[in-house]
Formats: C-alpha cells, sequence, structure tokens
C-alpha cells in the first residue's frame, strides 16, 4: 500500500491518518481476538463440566433413550428428537412465512405507510419476553391444538407423526409458539439482505420482460441468499435455544415419542428444568446436554453452508 | 420500481400468448400469497398484545414506576427497581458486546476476509447462537460470581452480553457485506485509506441495518430470564450499586407470574406489558435516529 | 435514546438518594428453595419496616441451587426443602445449622367435572401414580367412593418437569407407603415418572390440571386453596380420611420426633388418627460461624422475627405454623450461632 517516496506527501495530516489507520486495524484485530477467546472460554467450560460425563456414557449418551438421575442413567435421544424436532417445525412455518414478509416488505405491493405499520408490528413480536409467549401459549395455543389434535389424532392416528396420546401440551403447540417467536428475526435480517439488493440487477432483470415475482424468485432471493441464510441460522439457534416458553408449552415428557400431538422435551428445556435442583454426576450430564445443542448448532451450520454454496454457484459474478 | 409489471398496462403482454398470461396469472398468485401471509401473521401478533394490553393495563399507573415490589399476600406498590435494572443490565451487556461485536464484524469484512482469524470467528459465533441462555448465565456464574464473591449487575451485564455477542456479530457481518461494492471501491478510488472508507463510507451506510441487529439483541436480551437470575438474582430495593443483587423485569415477571396471589399475577402482566413497551420505544428512537442518514 | 437517559437519570437521582442512606445499611442475602419463598419475603418486608437499616433479599432458586450457593459462601443463609444431607453438610466448612421455619401440605388436585369430593386410599393413590390404576372407575378407587359416579375416563397423571422440594416430599411418602412405587421410581427432587404430563413448577402443574378433564397431580396446597382446585381426602396410615386443613397439618407436625443433634426429621407416613399424611418441614441453612458480628445480628433479628411473630401470617398465604415445640428447639438452635 506504500507510495513511492516522489507521491508520499510529507506532512503531518496524512502521517497521522496514516497512524490511525494502523491503530483502527489493531483495534479491529484485537476485538476479533477478543471474540474468539470469550466464545471459545465459553465452549472450553462446557467442556470441562461435562467431562465427566462423557467419561462415563460416551456416545451412548445420544443413543440412549432413558434420562433417569436417581439411576445414574443418561441419555439424551428423546430430548435430540424433541429439539430437532420442535425446532425444525418451527423453522419450517416460520422461514416462508418470515421470507414473504421480508419480500412484502422490501417491495412496493402497498404503500409505505402500510409497510412500516407492518413492519413495526413485525418488530413489536421481538420486544415480548419468553415468559409471555409461554402465558400465551398456555391461554390460547393450548386449547386449540386440544380439540385440533384430538380431531387429527383420530382420524389420521395411524401416521406415527400424528399418533396419539394427543395432549394441549405437545411438540406441535411449542413449535407453533417456536415460529412466532423467531419470526422478527427471519424478516428483520431477510429484509435487509433483500433491500441491500443493488438496484441495477431489478431494473436490470425488468427490462428484459421478466415479471416482479419472477425476478424474485430467480433474481432476488439467490442474491440474498447469504443473508437470508444467516437469519436462518440466527433463528435456528434461538429456536433451539428457547427455554422459557418451550418448558412451558411441550409437555417435558422423557420418554420418547415421534408423534407431533404428544408431549416431549427438549435438550434447553431439559436444562432448564434440572439444573436448579441437580448436583454431582447430573450436573455434568446437564453440561453433556448442553454440548450437544453445541453440535447440532455446528450440524445446522454445515447445511446452512451446503445450501448457500448451492445458490452461490448461480449468481457468481453478480456482486 | 413502478417500472415492475405487474398489471398489464403493455397492451401487447395482454393479448400475448397464453404462456404470459399464465406468466401474469402467476405473478398475481404469488403477489396475493404474500401480502395474505403479511396480514395473516398480524393475527396472533393482535392475540398476544390483547392479552398483554388486557392483563397489563388494569395495574398499569405512574406509581408504578415509583414504588418497591410488594411482599406476597399484599398488594399495592410496583417496580421501578426493576426497571432500572433491566435498563443497567442491558446497557452494560450492550456496552460490553456492540463495540466487540461490530470492531470484530468490520475486521473479518474490510480487513482479512479470508484469514484463519475471520474464519475462526465465523465460526465460533455461528457456533455459539444455538447456547440456551441459561448456559451464559451459568458461564457468567462461574467467572464473575464466583471469583467476587457476591451476586451484581455487572455479572448480570456480562451474562447478557455473552447473548448478545453472537447476533450483534452475525447481523453486522450481514449490514457491511450488504454495502454495494461500487461504494468501496468509489472511495478507494478518491485516495481515501481504509480507515476512512470504514467510517465515512462503510458504516453510514450499513448503520440502519447494524441497528436492525443491534435492536434484536437488546429485545432478546431484556427479556431472557434465566441470564440475569444466575447472575445478578433479585432485589427488593432501587439500585444502590452495580456490585449488589439487582432486580429485573424478566425476573420480576419470572417470580410474581408463579405464585399462588393474584396480585402479584397481575403486576407480573403490567411489568410484560412495560418491558414490552420499553423495548419497543428504544427500538422505534433507535431506528428513526439512525435512519435519518439514510437518502 | 432520549427517554431512556431520561430514566436513567431520574434512576440515579432515586438511587443517590437511596445511597445517602445506604452507609448504615447491612445486608443479608438468601438463596433457596422456591416454596417458602412468599413467606420469607413477607417476613423480610415486615420485619425490614420496624427496622429499615437492614436489607434482606431471598430469590426462590431451588433447594439445590441453594445448597450449592451456601457450600459455595455467597449467600448469607439458605431455604431447602430437603434440608441437608450429612455429605453435603461436610461440605460447609463453616458448620452448618438446620432451623425448621415452617411448614405446608401437599395436596392431590384433580379435575372431574361432577366429582365435588373424592376419597383416595394409599393403595388408590399409590397405584395412580405407579402407572398401574389408569381409569377413573378403577374398582379400587370407587371401593372409597360409594355412591360418587366417578366417569370411565382415562387419568392423567400430572407431574413436575423441575426439580423440586415437593417432588422430594412426594415422592418420599410414596416411597414409604409403596414398595412398588419405591422399586420402579424412588425417591429425589427429580425422578422419572412411568406416566403423565410435567409442567414446570406449581403453577404449570396447576396450569395442567386446569385444562385436562381427569387429570390429577400434586402441588402445594397454597396454590390449590389460590386457584380453587377442588383436592382429594387421602387415606393416611390409621385409615382415616383426611383433608389437607391446618390441623390435620399440624397434627403431623406434631408427631415428628427430631433427633437430638440435629433438627432435621420428614414424616413421611404419619401415625396420628387426624394426620394428614403429606405435610413435611422447610429448613432455613445457616453457618455455625459468621464472621461479620453485624451480619450475624441482622440475621439473629431476623430469623427470631419470623420464628416468633412472623409466623401468623403462615396460614392466609398458604403455610402451617410451626408447631411450638418446634418453634422452640428452632430459637435455640438459632441461639447455638456465634
Amino acid at each position: 500500500m506504500r507510495d513511492t517516496a516522489a507521491e508520499t506527501p510529507t506532512g503531518d495530516d496524512f502521517r497521522k491518518q496514516r497512524f490511525r489507520f494502523d491503530l483502527f486495524l489493531v483495534l479491529t484485530w484485537l476485538a476479533s481476538v477478543a471474540t474468539v477467546i470469550a466464545l471459545v472460554w465459553i465452549v472450553w467450560s462446557i467442556l470441562q463440566a461435562a467431562f465427566p460425563a462423557m467419561a462415563a456414557t460416551g456416545f451412548s449418551f445420544f443413543t440412549n433413550a432413558v434420562w433417569n438421575p436417581n439411576r445414574n442413567i443418561y441419555g439424551v435421544f428423546p430430548f435430540l428428537n424433541g429439539t430437532a424436532g420442535s425446532s425444525g417445525f418451527a423453522l419450517l412455518l416460520a422461514l416462508p412465512l418470515g421470507v414473504a414478509i421480508a419480500i412484502f416488505l422490501s417491495e412496493d405491493f402497498l404503500p409505505s405507510a402500510i409497510r412500516q405499520v407492518i413492519r413495526f408490528v413485525v418488530e413489536l413480536l421481538a420486544a415480548i419476553p419468553s415468559v409471555v409467549y409461554g402465558l400465551w401459549g398456555i391461554a390460547v395455543i393450548i386449547p386449540m391444538v386440544q380439540s385440533w389434535g384430538g380431531f387429527l389424532s383420530q382420524k389420521f392416528g395411524f401416521l406415527p407423526t400424528f399418533a396419539p396420546p394427543a395432549t394441549g401440551n405437545s411438540m406441535l403447540t411449542a413449535s407453533l409458539v417456536l415460529a412466532l417467536m423467531v419470526l422478527p428475526t427471519i424478516t428483520a435480517i431477510s429484509r435487509t439482505a433483500l433491500v441491500a439488493v443493488p438496484k441495477t440487477l431489478r431494473e436490470g432483470s425488468y427490462a428484459v420482460g421478466a415479471t416482479r415475482w419472477e425476478t424474485i424468485f430467480k433474481v432476488l432471493l439467490p442474491t440474498a441468499a447469504p443473508g437470508i441464510v444467516a437469519a436462518t441460522i440466527l433463528a435456528f439457534g434461538r429456536a433451539m435455544g428457547e427455554t422459557m416458553a418451550v418448558a412451558m408449552l411441550i409437555g417435558n415428557s422423557p420418554r420418547l415419542t415421534w408423534s407431533l400431538l404428544s408431549p416431549a422435551g427438549t435438550l434447553a428445556g431439559l436444562l432448564a428444568n434440572q439444573f436448579g435442583e441437580a448436583s454431582g454426576m447430573q450436573v455434568s450430564a446437564l453440561m453433556y446436554a448442553a454440548l450437544t445443542l453445541v453440535l447440532l448448532t455446528l450440524l445446522v451450520n454445515i447445511a446452512g453452508e451446503l445450501v448457500l454454496r448451492h445458490t452461490q454457484k448461480t449468481i457468481a459474478g453478480i456482486r | 420500481m413502478s417500472i415492475a409489471i405487474d398489471s398489464a398496462p403493455n397492451s401487447s403482454i395482454k393479448a400475448g400468448s397464453g404462456w404470459d398470461r399464465f406468466r401474469l396469472a402467476r405473478n398475481t398468485f404469488w403477489t396475493v400469497l404474500c401480502v395474505g401471509c403479511s396480514f395473516l401473521t398480524l393475527v396472533p401478533l393482535f392475540s398476544i398484545v390483547y392479552l398483554v394490553v388486557v392483563n397489563g393495563l388494569p395495574l398499569l399507573s405512574l406509581n408504578i414506576f415509583a414504588q418497591l415490589p410488594p411482599a406476597p399476600g399484599l398488594e399495592g406498590g410496583g417496580f421501578g427497581n426493576a426497571v432500572q435494572g433491566t435498563v443497567v443490565m442491558v446497557g452494560i451487556g450492550i456496552l460490553f458486546a456492540a463495540p466487540l461485536g461490530i470492531l470484530s464484524a468490520i475486521y473479518i469484512c474490510e480487513y482479512n476476509r479470508r484469514s484463519s482469524l475471520a474464519g475462526a470467528v465465523r465460526f465460533i459465533a455461528k457456533l455459539l447462537t444455538g447456547v440456551p441462555s441459561i448456559i451464559c448465565g451459568v458461564f457468567a456464574f462461574a467467572v464473575v460470581v464466583l471469583s467476587t464473591g457476591h451476586f451484581s449487575a455487572i455479572a448480570g451485564g456480562v451474562a447478557l452480553a455473552v447473548l448478545a455477542l453472537p447476533t450483534i456479530l452475525l447481523t453486522t457481518e450481514q449490514a457491511i457485506l450488504g454495502v454495494p461494492n461500487s461504494l468501496r471501491e468509489a472511495s478507494y478510488g478518491m485516495g481515501a485509506t481504509r480507515f476512512q472508507t470504514i467510517f465515512r463510507v462503510i458504516l453510514p451506510e450499513a448503520l440502519p441495518a447494524i441497528m436492525t441487529g443491534l435492536m434484536l439483541a437488546v429485545a432478546r436480551a431484556a427479556g431472557e430470564t434465566a441470564p440475569v437470575l444466575f447472575t445478578a438474582r433479585f432485589s427488593q430495593y432501587w439500585i444502590q450499586s452495580f456490585n449488589d443483587e439487582t432486580a429485573s423485569l424478566a425476573v420480576l415477571i419470572y417470580n410474581f407470574s408463579t405464585l399462588p396471589y393474584d396480585y402479584q399475577i397481575k403486576l407480573a402482566w403490567t411489568a410484560s406489558l412495560v418491558l414490552v413497551v420499553l423495548v419497543t420505544m428504544t427500538n422505534i428512537t433507535a431506528q428513526l435516529v439512525f435512519s435519518k442518514r439514510r437518502r | 435514546m432520549k427517554i431512556n437517559s431520561f430514566r436513567i437519570a431520574l434512576s440515579l437521582v432515586a438511587a443517590s438518594a437511596a445511597a445517602y442512606s445506604a452507609s448504615a445499611q447491612t445486608k443479608l442475602n438468601g438463596a433457596g428453595a422456591t416454596f417458602p419463598a412468599p413467606l420469607y419475603q413477607r417476613w423480610i418486608a415486615e420485619f425490614t419496616k420496624a427496622d429499615p437499616k437492614i436489607q434482606i433479599n431471598y430469590q426462590g432458586v431451588g433447594s439445590g441451587t441453594g445448597i450449592t450457593n451456601f457450600t459455595q459462601g455467597i449467600v448469607n443463609f439458605a431455604g431447602s426443602d430437603a434440608a441437608m444431607t450429612d455429605e453435603q453438610i461436610a461440605k460447609v466448612k463453616q458448620g452448618v445449622v438446620l432451623i425448621p421455619a415452617t411448614a405446608g401440605s401437599i395436596v392431590l388436585a384433580y379435575n372431574l367435572p361432577g366429582v365435588e369430593s373424592l376419597k383416595l386410599s394409599r393403595e388408590a393413590y399409590s397405584g395412580i401414580f405407579v402407572g398401574k390404576i389408569t381409569k377413573w372407575n378403577d374398582p379400587i378407587i370407587a371401593k372409597a367412593n360409594e355412591g360418587v359416579k366417578l366417569p370411565d375416563t382415562a387419568i392423567t397423571v400430572c407431574e413436575r418437569s423441575d426439580g423440586s422440594g415437593t417432588t422430594f416430599v412426594f415422592t418420599k411418602h410414596l416411597s414409604a407407603i409403596s414398595p412398588d412405587f419405591k422399586t420402579q421410581v424412588g425417591e429425589g427432587t427429580t425422578v422419572t415418572w412411568p406416566t403423565g404430563v410435567a409442567g414446570k413448577g406449581n403453577d404449570g402443574v396447576t396450569a395442567l390440571i386446569k385444562q385436562t378433564p381427569g387429570a390429577v397431580g400434586y402441588v402445594e396446597y397454597g396454590y390449590a386453596k389460590n386457584n380453587k382446585l377442588t383436592f382429594a381426602q387421602l387415606e393416611n396410615k390409621s385409615g382415616a380420611f383426611v383433608t389437607a386443613t391446618a390441623a390435620s397439618g399440624a397434627a403431623t407436625l406434631n408427631s415428628t420426633q427430631f433427633p437430638s443433634e440435629i433438627l432435621r426429621a420428614w414424616p413421611s407416613d404419619p401415625d396420628a388418627k387426624d394426620a394428614y399424611p403429606i405435610s413435611t418441614f422447610t429448613w432455613l441453612l445457616l453457618y455455625k460461624k459468621y464472621d461479620n458480628k453485624e451480619v450475624l445480628d441482622a440475621l439473629k433479628k431476623f430469623v427470631t422475627y419470623g420464628l416468633t411473630d412472623g409466623q401468623k401470617f403462615a396460614d392466609d398465604l398458604g403455610y402451617i405454623p410451626l408447631p411450638k415445640e418446634v418453634a422452640a428447639k428452632s430459637e435455640a438452635a438459632l441461639k447455638s450461632i456465634e
């Protein structure tokens, strides 16, 4: 970056700017290192606390379907299933809905005033504390799921997803509320990504005669894909780590079930429920469960990266 | 934007082939679906807001902010100290997490995008998005509370900072990546240094998006119970020092909503209402202030 | 941002005003069981009204966390529904004094529209919770309820998902009366129930019971009373069917024998004719030695208040007042702290 001696002004101004430039680089570098150290420290603490349980159970921790602290048997398979199921289903609902709203907010279907109102209203959802989502779920969603679930399990009970027993507190209830909780994250970040797509791309697409939606599907969404994937990862993270609301709605059953309509349990809920009273090996097992969540997040990230790489191939060079 | 082809003023398209009419119909279908979905989400939202307002409004008054929580079985009082505590602890949390997150994001986007440090930052930040909030509390407990020997608002702030950091970092990264390269090239082309480009061109351009991410983090931090419960516990008194137990709205709601006494349960709803209003006001103010720079 | 700064400014002014008088404050901090938390907080409010130089905070986080914090030395006192085991006591270097502070009953609340009163024999309720009895019109239940029309609905057992002292006491009692339960489930703050749905906290179980016809679950008496849940009369050891009241709870507590050195005992299966079978004490945990004289003085004053005047709030809030002999023993234990 050094200019030749003839071109480098020797004025104090420029020297000062150079100095600031280096200082800022150092500052941001330090921030990055500090971030890595802090976050690695957290993972390390979890690992340390989990080690006794890891040594005692090994990989059977993931496959064992029994969790009985009294008898020192620790297996999180039902909770893994519950976490993956509730978060997966929640994202299945929230992703299309969130992206649809983001598209709506970034295009001009309706006047700007209405769009601002909807945007405000979606961000209001983000401000609601998890406990309130839980309380609302108990008041509104549980009765709904109890009646619809009963009907579904009677008619379609032969399918494992709708098998009885159908209770109000179930994976479905938790998924519905979780979807609502992660919606603002997906919408806000996807909207940012869509708005950031250069105007030239839109105009170019319209110029060759594409309709609005053809433009959205073939140009805007692939270009905004990195942002949308980042939004999804954050949303997944929030859904998998959500404790309070899920613990109030999912039934907290340690028994393995494949049915959306039966009570289930999640890893985060397990932690929240049992940490207060746990001691000794149980604490270590709970930390092992936390580690499992981190590993699950890793899997989600890898999946996200793969999706991204696929879309990036098609739009390489546009940016 | 008005050159978008939704309706068809151009008669040649209308009278065109069946394929074009199909494309137009498909276009309308998607528009209807999209607008429909957007309004659909208003339904549960209004349901929640209605619940919070109906349950929280009865006890809402200015007195709430000037008084301390009532003991179980008694009535009256408020939760002014909890509002104080939430503001303080979220403030401390953002004070730690925002500079760290934003500066790190600048480094990994603008300086050494492909370095191993950048890769490590991205990897570990994404990994920790899934960490349940209770772990943030447990970590801050082990690191701050056990070493200082007492609960404190600072420990609560640290727990919230840990919770907010991945979100702030990842959204800021997206915000900075969203700045068109043409602006960067123009800036360098005019002879600006990297620092000048970042500070005067990129950051202002990315600021609204950074604010969005920051507000998402603030909203989450203000509403989470476990991190503050483990580190700052609760206090029945006004804040006297940042080294004491501190009340917070989240723990107040958690405590009171699980009691079998009606007045406390009603107060919990009022606290929820206050929390939602507080966070939303912060959100709106921040976005208004920082979007003025947008053309 | 302006609004937040204003609020912060306001709070700082209030805080500095409060801090002005804070110089002579003695601050006490406690944590532990959530069951007695409302009563302790009422004591705190009433006690500090008379003595504003003392500030006390008690937060319900669970007996286990309370004991851990107590062992770590970051709280001045703790609360526990499960007292402390000898191994736990050995880990506390300052020594531990267990002080029974109050007591409560656990009731079996149920949701059967049309069934106003229900009698559950020992066989019935232990059978329900071990999963053997699955329908309400089972003959074992019907035997004790002549003349009551029991519906043909399935029984939904409601239990606690979170670790809890309530679960500990309830499972201790069930293990004492039913060998089946003891082998299949056992006792503990967290157990793996063979059947049913789980809710978080007493309030979670209460909500479950309210929403599920055919449900039965175990909750603390205060929650059942305040939410107007119907609860069953239980058969005690001497064969009588008893309802949970202050009197029947007191009968249980009066029959408890404490060993001489340590005030720790569980009336898991009381003999007395009018005793309610599931009642228990809850303890305050204090150190044997305190370094700080002010803290010790304040703590002694506070606990003495709780054991004497404070007991008058117990019944209103859903607790059982301590029997006089037990209160006297607690005060004696308190005096032994230096």
